[in-house]
């Protein structure tokens, strides 16, 4: 797999949207902390645009970038090597690529310009973000030959997670809002990555609003670091689900 | 040799193979012939495993095909489009097809010397026209000496010298005890190039023997004209039927 | 230790006007009991260390007792330590340790009951039930003592420091934890409470009750069961205190509930759910406070009125400020907001634009607490920010007009 993957990390590293991408990144990192004096805000600022950003780039890239390689993924099919190889070697090198990106462009300056505890936590959660929707895109390319309707999915997918799952979400709280919701908020907010990549930060800078919120349940779970455990560890259920639920079918793709 | 037996799949609704049965053979080469739509393209890719056929199984050199990709060392594929990604380069490209191959005991790089691919190995492929693709496409498949080749319109998009580039390479290997597949729209290539004719129509075969037969039944002396003929006379019996 | 010395010299001072006693387990006099029997007003008696059950101790005498490296009074589960009923007593240098435990009666490691100057003082206390406890006092002094219980359930715990009607005491540096309340006051006026550590008690940190005219400086509640919490209580001054680390539904850094006339500056409060939670107060004032990393800020019911804010910092909240009501007859001004974007044209170091510290989502949270889990999601920015340009929900009077451009630097 390494051997494929190599070749084309390469290519999509050169690739201009994605050093478009890492140049917004840096810049916006930038500015975020020259602009604030503070960087706890700055730190607030960066989640609101990682949070919008990251996964919107990842899935539309992903699921273009899948199309565009259909000839290639084409070629290397008729090569003494598996499906599954082609497979995990396109979407490993789609991530790292990214994920490059996002090391450059906001990982390493924040490192650089204000290391604390709640970056190296922004730094985790748009890692997993981009793991996550690069694979949400997989899942989306495989399912249809037509590339407008899969990009269209993928728009979709980022417009569910980033605002319609939410509203859906206040929506239950609000119809039920006698009842102890606790346990099946948290329920609700596991379903959406991106709610998920958000609460890891959210334990680090609202924990102490959080804890206004209801009994034991959620003081054991926030308090301790079950909460991030949690949370990370669904993202990575969320990174692979679709992953493996997309090669499934890949394998058996009709090219 | 490759057999095809019972083939069939459809997509959708659309029954693109009905029961395909044919071989085919090594020191042979095959012409595949048909109208737009009529199940070319589909019965390659069931032989490279792209397409997973619904019914019937292809085997090569005796061995079933599903779910084996090792058999594909045998098989050199240029495709009709060869698209690569943008940013790589020529060499690039060959290094990694390199990679991806067990046996490079015999490399056979006539065709890159020939195109003069060497020159051209820091070029990026998106900086390539559509002619220059096509010789790596054609460079790919003949590099690792396959036992079977599969081309895909092997000529179109190529400059006429380079045309004859391609297909002296194919005449000198043709005679290696070799199965050779090329699907083309150009009758005076195919002519040239192949010994046997497999005639393809609604997924079905309609004609599979050598081209001399077909132009003795027929009473023609060149492949194009012999094929109309055989398509004219099964338009005949479709108004009959 | 100074303390300790000054009093020790004060104690032989004393002991020219009367007899000093010395009980020592290994000695002639090995019993305290019947060393107070025989003592008289004025006298000392210094206590050798050792550990003494002696179960209950009656002082009915002007008496200084002195504890010579701890010895220790053991309760035995069973019994109140010092039961006080005289003026002039003072205890100190003691290690009193596991009183009895009652359900009707407040069973005390000291329990004085109408007793003038009473001094107690550089005592330790262990899983006492109730530590200090006086009743009817005027002028005592609690000074440097230590009191920790270990109880882990709420109703087998009594309060560390308790004053039920008294007037003019003094409560400083001592430090109490695991209570139920560290420090509690019902009917007590004219008193001042200052450098104290009240942490990790099962309710309040610090407790009172129509407890007018007294004065809080410069202590340290930290990580009590539910905060501070004052109530029915007129002209108090709580003065460069700390209010910190209060976590849970029902936990405030300082609750305020019908309080009126108060004073509160200079305090610190960082890492509270609520810092500030208000309800049916009137004319407090707020100034120079710094409210830090809080969940809310300031929580102040619609009953509250005439209250001022003026000059605080905030900064790292969740949320500023939130009212149950659009009703609001307090003032807030030039105080420094972390949130403010406005700008400041003319450089006056006032921002040219009013900042309204009630967000549209706290109100949310306030009527549907499960929402908080959606805080800081694309779609509550987008309802904040809505509600910014078209104020629809939110009390618009509640505004701050002057907002301070720069954080005011308050160092303590």
């Amino acid at each position: 797999m390494i051997k494929i993957a190599k070749y084309i990390l390469y290519d999509i590293l050169r690739n201009r949207f994605v050093m478009l991408y890492t140049l917004f990144l840096l810049v916006v990192t930038f500015s975020m902390f020259s602009l604030d004096s503070d960087p706890g805000k700055a730190t607030l600022s960066l989640l609101n645009i990682i949070l919008l950003v990251v996964p919107l780039v990842s899935i539309i890239f992903t699921t273009i970038h899948f199309y565009n390689s259909y000839e290639f993924i084409e070629l290397l099919l008729a090569q003494p090597v598996s499906r599954k190889t082609i497979y995990f070697a396109e979407y490993f090198s789609i991530s790292m690529a990214l994920a490059t990106a996002y090391i450059v462009g906001v990982a390493i300056p924040m490192l650089l310009l204000n290391f604390s505890e709640s970056s190296f936590y922004l730094i985790i959660a748009g890692l997993l973000l981009t793991f996550v929707f690069v694979a949400l895109a997989f899942a989306a390319s495989v399912s249809t030959r037509d590339k407008a309707k899969a990009i269209g999915v993928a728009l979709l997918f980022w417009f569910y997670f980033t605002l319609i799952y939410d509203g859906l979400i206040l929506y239950v709280i609000y119809s039920f809002s006698d009842y102890p919701l606790d346990k099946v908020t948290l329920a609700m907010v596991s379903l959406n990555p991106i709610d998920l990549a958000r609460i890891i930060i959210l334990l680090k800078l609202d924990l102490s609003a959080l804890m206004g919120y209801t009994g034991a349940f959620y003081k054991n779970f926030f308090g301790s670091s079950v909460g991030v455990i949690y949370s990370v560890l669904f993202l990575l259920v969320w990174a692979l689900a679709p992953l493996l639920l997309a090669m499934r079918r890949f394998v058996r793709k009709d090219i | 040799m490759i057999t095809v037996s019972n083939l069939g799949k459809k997509f959708g609704k659309l029954e693109v193979l009905k029961s395909i049965q044919v071989d085919f053979n090594h020191g042979s080469s095959y012409a595949m012939i048909g109208p737009n739509g009529s199940g070319k393209t589909t019965l390659i890719k069931c032989i490279l495993g792209m397409v997973i056929p619904d019914t019937g199984i292809i085997t090569v050199n005796g061995k079933p095909i599903a779910n084996d990709w090792s058999y594909r060392n045998l098989i050199g594929y240029m495709p009709q489009i060869g698209r690569y990604p943008d940013q790589m380069k020529i060499g690039q490209i060959f290094d990694m097809i390199r990679d991806l191959r067990q046996d490079q005991s015999h490399m056979d790089e006539d065709l890159i010397r020939e195109f003069k691919l060497v020159q051209m190995r820091d070029k990026r492929m998106h900086t390539l026209s559509g002619g220059t693709r096509q010789k790596v496409s054609a460079s790919l498949a003949f590099l690792f000496n396959p036992r079977i080749m599969i081309l895909d319109e092997p000529t179109a998009g190529l400059d006429p010298i380079a045309v004859e580039i391609l297909k002296e390479k194919i005449l000198a290997e043709k005679n290696k005890d070799r199965t050779f597949l090329i699907t083309s729209h150009i009758m005076s290539d195919l002519d040239e190039l192949t010994s046997n004719v497999v005639y393809l129509e609604e997924g079905r075969i309609l004609f599979n023997d050598t081209i001399d037969l077909l132009k003795e039944e027929t009473g023609e002396v060149k492949l194009g004209k012999a094929i109309a003929s055989v398509m004219k006379r099964n338009l005949k019996d479709a108004e009959k039927v | 230790m100074r303390v300790l010395v000054l009093y020790l010299l004060l104690g032989c001072s004393l002991s020219a006007f009367g007899k000093t006693w010395v009980v020592d387990q290994n000695g002639k006099l090995n019993s305290i009991k019947s060393t107070i029997a025989h003592s008289a007003d004025g006298d000392t008696i210094r206590i050798m260390k050792g550990i003494y059950k002696e179960g209950n101790l009656l002082i009915q005498k002007s008496i200084v007792v002195i504890g010579i490296d701890y010895p220790v009074l053991d309760g035995e589960n069973k019994y109140e330590i010092f039961t006080i009923a005289a003026n002039d007593v003072s205890i100190i240098g003691l290690r009193m340790i596991n009183t009895g435990v009652g359900s009707i009666n407040d069973i005390s490691a000291i329990n004085a009951i109408e007793s003038k100057r009473l001094k107690v003082i550089n005592n330790q206390f262990q899983n006492t039930f109730f530590g200090i406890h006086l009743s009817n006092c005027w002028g005592s002094l609690v000074e440097g003592n230590l009191l920790h219980s270990d109880t882990e359930a709420e109703h087998q715990i009594g309060n560390g420091i308790h004053a039920w009607k008294c007037d003019s005491l003094t409560i400083r540096r001592n430090k109490v934890s695991g209570h139920r309340d560290g420090i509690y006051f019902e009917f007590v006026t004219n008193s001042l409470v200052e450098n104290n550590f009240s942490h990790h008690n099962m309710r309040y940190g610090l407790h009172f009750m129509f407890s007018h005219n007294d004065e809080y400086r410069s202590n340290i509640f930290q990580n009590n069961g539910a905060g501070v919490a004052v109530m029915y209580t007129k002209h108090v001054k709580m003065i460069s205190n700390r209010f910190e680390d209060n976590w849970g539904s029902s936990s405030y850094g300082l609750l305020l509930k019908d309080i009126g006339d108060a004073d509160i500056q200079l305090n610190h409060f960082g890492r509270n759910t609520v810092a500030v939670y208000m309800e049916g107060s009137s004319r407090c004032h707020f100034t120079q406070n710094i409210f830090s990393g809080n969940g809310w800020a300031v929580k102040m019911q619609a009953n509250c009125d005439e209250n001022i804010y003026s000059k605080n910092s905030f900064l790292s909240n969740t949320f500023d400020m939130a009212t149950n009501g659009s009703l609001v007859l307090n003032t807030v001004d030039s105080n420094y907001w972390d949130k403010y974007e406005g700008y400041d044209l003319d450089n006056d170091k006032v921002g040219d634009v009013p900042y309204h510290p009630v967000s549209l989502y706290s109100m949310v949270v306030e009527k549907m607490p499960a929402a908080v889990m959606l805080w800081r999601s694309f779609l509550v920015y987008m309802l904040d920010r809505t509600e910014k340009v078209v104020p629809s929900i939110t009390p618009e009077n509640l505004v701050d007009l002057h907002p301070a451009m720069r954080n005011y630097d308050y160092s303590f």
